[in-house]
């Protein structure tokens, strides 16, 4: 927090801004008062259509389990298959873009206006939003990813090293771990990072420069000018929230699941549907509880911690594991990605679809779809860096550690088949039979002490769920506040408990699967969206002192 | 009795603060204190202004208003929060000390059930301030 006195009146302290000059006024639209004793101030339209339809589908996965499955289980697939170009297209412009903008001269320009400072120190600011984009992920795809590409999904045709009959082929090893290791940090690299990056830029550049709401349609004010305050804009602020509370809730619902399995795995605590919803509930009652205490009480604080743990459990493995082997994994994965990034992001004419297809472009249309989340939280906490600053912070950092963390984690695991395959207990959930929820506690089984890391493991994967769902109903609730960020304290309650309920409601009754898939196929309208937001940011910077 | 006066004003509903204002100003004159009127905003545009510099001209404003209407002396203080909503009351706490404030009049609102889940901002800055501090019902 920063005070100012003001006895005569004080210029904008925080330097020159291009300020857009709009008619309308935040919070024109919204309705304010009290429901009984407790006091509310929404978006008209944005809170009740995103809120009725998120209930309507979640009825029609209820009532028409078969069909919602049906339809929802092929579009997904379908989309990846028969858009793969698109999106992996698209996916290469938004990195071109962003190195662009790190060596143009609008990599000068300071959000929030020339002289702002940053809200957060790099720590804090790197956390909450590693946290918040991807810090679950690396908990689940960290041993699963590597080990897959090395031995089954055969990126640009690299040949398995393990045949048929499971004996090791010599001469495909050292091709194959570094293509593992290579093909998994394409998905968790630069990429996934751009996609943030371009959604959070637009966000904070329209918000703290241009002075128009922080909420999704703001970054559409060069395309689509006034009419953003209509109906265009009520559009895309629902799809916003719409992908992000299904996107929340389906990922509670399954981290429910892959967090109880590895309770039985480690404890012998039954799987079952009462220990998912107890554990949905004590999530949710941890984000509420973060949520209550705001941004730098709660949410800062968990993702301070969270990376704290997660730090200390990445030394254990680097040391405990074949350490030399780990360094080297490290530098040749980063070699081989280097070398890879190309044909790896080659959108056409390729042969392994089952690699681009069914990885890629679907972790492709997974990050675009929760890229209005991310990118917004992002934003909100980037004011005072510079174009520059943020992009190189936004996109390169994340990406080394992202690398390093699947460089130990892959490495370790890969290390573990390749050397001892009977006993590696990674090949039994990875290869043999495919339980990837198991694949994290199936690698820290191979080091010591593994019953405590294997808790370790539960607590981050239990944490980084909660620092997603505190942040997403951060945003959820400033989204549909018509881009205020001081609307009523039930109203953030009211979302982070509806996110909870809506995961059990769908763990209970069925329908995760369908309504994830749904969610993921929002990625193909919002990468035509995202591609918008590149002209829009340029359009935007070229206004602004540099 | 007092020589600081501070008065936290919430901008957008200056209508439910018609009471405490009178009695801040009041108060400064049977004791010839002056006020300071405290704001707290987020850096992110709201209907109050595009950023905190519009907020800050808004508070100035007021604060010129009230002076010139009461006679006593003026100024303002604005806090930029991360997150107004939880962090009012550290912020108000906290800018108690800054300004040296030795009597705070605060407007809040009637008791409701809410007060039993999370407690009202006055009441929590009497619980915890040093300074005396009135609360006035809105």
């Amino acid at each position: 927090m920063a005070g100012q006195d003001n006895t005569q009146g004080i210029p904008v302290p925080e330097g020159s801004a291009d300020i857009i000059d709009t008619d309308y006024t935040i919070g024109q639209d919204n309705i304010e008062g009290q429901l009984g004793p407790f006091g509310f101030d929404i978006h008209n339209p944005v809170f009740i259509v995103s809120g009725l339809t998120i209930v309507a589908f979640v009825f029609y996965a209820l009532a028409l389990p078969d069909q919602a499955g049906a339809v929802f289980g092929w579009l997904r697939p379908w989309l990846t298959s028969t858009f793969d170009w698109f999106f992996l297209g698209a996916a290469n412009v938004f990195v071109l873009f962003c190195l662009f903008l790190i060596v143009s001269p609008w990599g000068s320009v300071r959000l929030g206006g020339k002289e702002a400072a940053p809200d957060y120190s790099y720590m804090g600011w790197f956390a909450m939003l590693f946290a918040a984009g991807m810090g679950i992920g690396l908990m689940f795809f960290g041993v699963l990813e590597p080990v897959y590409h090395m031995a089954i999904s055969e990126p640009l045709g690299v040949p398995s090293p393990i045949g048929e009959d499971g004996a090791i082929i010599p001469e495909n090893v050292e091709a194959a771990r570094k293509m593992g290791l290579a093909a998994t940090i394409y998905h968790w690299g630069l990429h996934p990072w751009a996609i943030y990056a371009v959604v959070a830029l637009a966000l904070a550049l329209f918000t703290f420069n241009k002075g128009l709401p922080l909420t999704i349609r703001s970054a559409f004010y060069p395309i689509f000018g006034e009419a953003i305050w209509g109906w265009v804009g009520h559009v895309i602020d629902i799809l916003a929230v719409f992908a992000t509370l299904f996107g929340l809730a389906t990922s509670l619902g399954f981290g429910a699941q892959q967090a109880n399995a590895g309770l039985e795995h480690v404890f012998g605590i039954p799987n079952n549907i009462t220990v998912q919803v107890l554990l949905i509930t004590a999530i949710t009652a941890v984000a509420l509880g973060s949520v209550l205490r705001g941004l730098d009480g709660g949410v800062k604080v968990l993702s301070e911690i969270n990376m704290g743990i997660a730090a200390l459990l990445l030394v254990f493995v680097l040391l405990a594991g074949p350490t030399a082997t780990i360094v080297a994994d490290f530098f040749s994965g980063l070699g081989a990605y280097a070398a890879g990034i190309l044909p790896l992001s080659n959108p056409v004419g390729r042969a392994d679809t089952g690699y681009m297809q069914g990885w890629t472009a679907f972790y492709w249309a997974w990050w675009i779809s929760w890229s209005p989340f991310v990118g917004m939280f992002i934003a909100r906490v980037s004011r005072g860096r510079t174009v520059r600053e943020f992009i190189i912070c936004v996109l390169i950092i994340p990406s080394l550690v992202c690398v390093l963390w699947m460089a130990v984690f892959g490495g370790v695991a890969i290390d573990q088949v390749l050397t001892n395959p009977a006993a590696s207990s990674v090949k039994t959930y990875v290869i043999d039979s495919y339980v990837p929820e198991l694949s994290l506690f199936a690698m820290l089984e191979g080091l010591p002490l593994a019953t405590i890391t294997s808790v370790i493991g539960i607590i981050l994967v239990v944490v980084f769920f909660v620092t997603s769902s505190d942040s997403g109903s951060l945003v959820i609730d400033t989204i549909t506040a018509g881009g205020k960020v001081d609307a009523p304290l039930p109203q953030r309650v009211f979302w982070c408990t509806f996110e909870g309920a809506v995961a059990i409601v769908l763990l209970v009754g069925g329908g995760l699967g369908a309504l994830q898939a749904m969610v993921i196929s929002t990625g193909l309208p919002f990468t035509v969206v995202l591609l918008l937001m590149c002209w829009a940011i340029l359009r935007g910077l070229m206004s602004e002192a540099r | 009795m007092f020589s600081k006066i501070m008065v936290p004003v919430d901008l957008k509903h200056l209508d439910r603060m018609q009471k405490s204002l009178q009695a801040a100003a009041d108060l400064a004159r049977l004791y010839s204190a002056t006020v300071c009127y405290v704001g707290v905003t987020s850096a992110e545009p709201s209907e109050l202004g595009h950023g905190p510099g519009e907020v800050a001209d808004r508070l100035a404003d007021l604060t010129k208003t009230e002076a010139a209407k009461h006679g006593h002396g003026g100024a303002s203080h604005l806090v930029i929060s991360h997150d107004p909503t939880t962090e009012l009351d550290k912020a108000l706490h906290e800018t108690v000390g800054e300004i040296g404030a030795d009597l705070v009049i605060m407007a809040t609102h009637i008791p409701n059930v809410t007060d039993y889940i999370w407690a009202s901002h006055g009441g929590s800055l009497a619980l915890h301030s040093r300074a005396s501090v009135m609360l006035v019902r809105g």
